[in-house]
């Protein structure tokens, strides 16, 4: 999937997958911290795939 | 490939007088030229109606699902392989068919045909190796070679892989093609040429869902996008609901196409439709070594679970 979607021209870095049971909360305050940090780092303008006004020629 | 046409009729004719099954589903030529329209033959007459050539590009594996009833079916390489992933789908049973395989050297490509000429193609005439595409004040005669659809220019698998009776000899699989060509020019991309790339390739959609319906791998009773509730993607023109479309559909047929060529055939603005699960297949090649419809013994990847399956995109 995350294949797929970076062809098509998502930016490395927006997607993620991870794999957490309920059991370890370190691990998603982890997880989640880095992702956060990640996608932050990237550009707040790229709005691809969010849908928007439909253009008026 | 015309010269298949004879042996197609005897079989056909055979199999429904001896009544092993109760139709035989093919080709009968189309109103316009190189649109042969999917035949179902249950009589001698109609048997009459087959036909065989380069312009039976659509994939009758379509016209099988949930089937009731003995079926006779005519099946090129791509044919056949989907006719093994709708047995292996549990969508039809192996011995309610009796596949007549017919080794095929490729279709030609309407849209390139049409694109070639100003005025409109009124009669395309087959012989041998060569095309003679002709209309009002044109005629030009051309070697099949350089009309093929893109998937058949790269198909490596030709002949049918699962058959109760050839009607030709098999013929010889095209070796060195790089079938990936064009997935691999759009990876060398950035993020932004690959979307922008997309965003072109799409811009032409009208969401009229040929694509989907042409495909054997499509049946599901009620598809995604005319799901109401809940409603998974948008109806409108807007490029994020035509992608959500185009990708959703993609994924669906991982590890299952058989890139027939079927979606791009069909589709009334000539979008590149295998550009999405062309990726696809690419994965699996890569990831697990896998192409769709070769045997009936092996499930696909995505239905198995494996302790070595690839895992490097989850942290």
């Amino acid at each position: 999937m995350k294949n797929l979607l970076e062809h098509t021209g998502l930016e490395p870095g927006r997607l993620h997958f991870s794999w957490i049971s309920s059991a370890e909360s370190t691990k998603f305050v982890d997880v989640v911290t880095k992702i956060t940090d990640e996608v932050k780092a990237l550009d707040p303008a790229n709005k691809k795939y969010v849908k928007t006004e439909p253009k008026v020629d | 490939m015309t010269q298949y046409i004879d042996k197609i009729k005897e079989i056909a004719n055979r199999v429904l007088t001896e009544g092993k099954v109760e139709m035989v589903i093919g080709f009968r030529k189309g109103s316009v030229p190189m649109m042969n329209q999917p035949h179902l033959a249950t009589s001698a007459e109609s048997v009459d109606e087959l036909v065989w050539d380069s312009n039976c590009g659509l994939n009758l594996a379509n016209y099988l699902t949930d089937k009731k009833g003995t079926i006779g079916i005519i099946a090129k390489g791509c044919d056949s392989r989907n006719i093994v992933t709708h047995v292996i789908e549990n969508k039809i049973k192996r011995d309610q068919l009796y596949i007549i395989g017919v080794p095929c050297t490729g279709m030609i490509d309407h849209h390139k045909i049409n694109a070639m000429f100003d005025g409109e193609v009124l009669n395309v005439e087959e012989s041998g190796d060569s095309i003679t595409i002709s209309g009002n004040g044109f005629s030009e005669t051309l070697s099949k070679q350089e009309l093929l659809a893109e998937n058949c220019a790269v198909c490596s698998h030709r002949n049918p892989v699962e058959y109760d009776e050839l009607a030709g000899d098999l013929v010889e699989e095209q070796k060195d093609v790089d079938q990936y060509a064009s997935v691999t020019k759009v990876e060398a991309l950035s993020a932004d040429e690959k979307f922008n790339y997309f965003e072109d390739l799409l811009s032409p959609c009208i969401r009229c869902y040929a694509c989907r319906n042409a495909c054997p791998l499509c049946y599901c009773p009620t598809c995604f996008v005319d799901e109401s509730r809940p409603q998974w993607v948008g109806k409108s023109q807007d490029p994020t609901d035509v992608k959500t479309f185009h990708l959703l559909r993609a994924y669906h047929c991982a590890g299952r196409c058989t890139d027939c060529g079927a979606c791009e055939r069909v589709c009334p603005m000539g979008i590149k439709i295998r550009e999405f699960t062309k990726k696809l297949n690419k994965d699996c090649q890569d990831l697990y070594g896998w192409e769709a419809g070769l045997s009936l013994d092996e499930r696909p990847p995505l239905d198995t679970f494996k302790t070595d399956d690839p895992d490097e995109f989850i942290k």
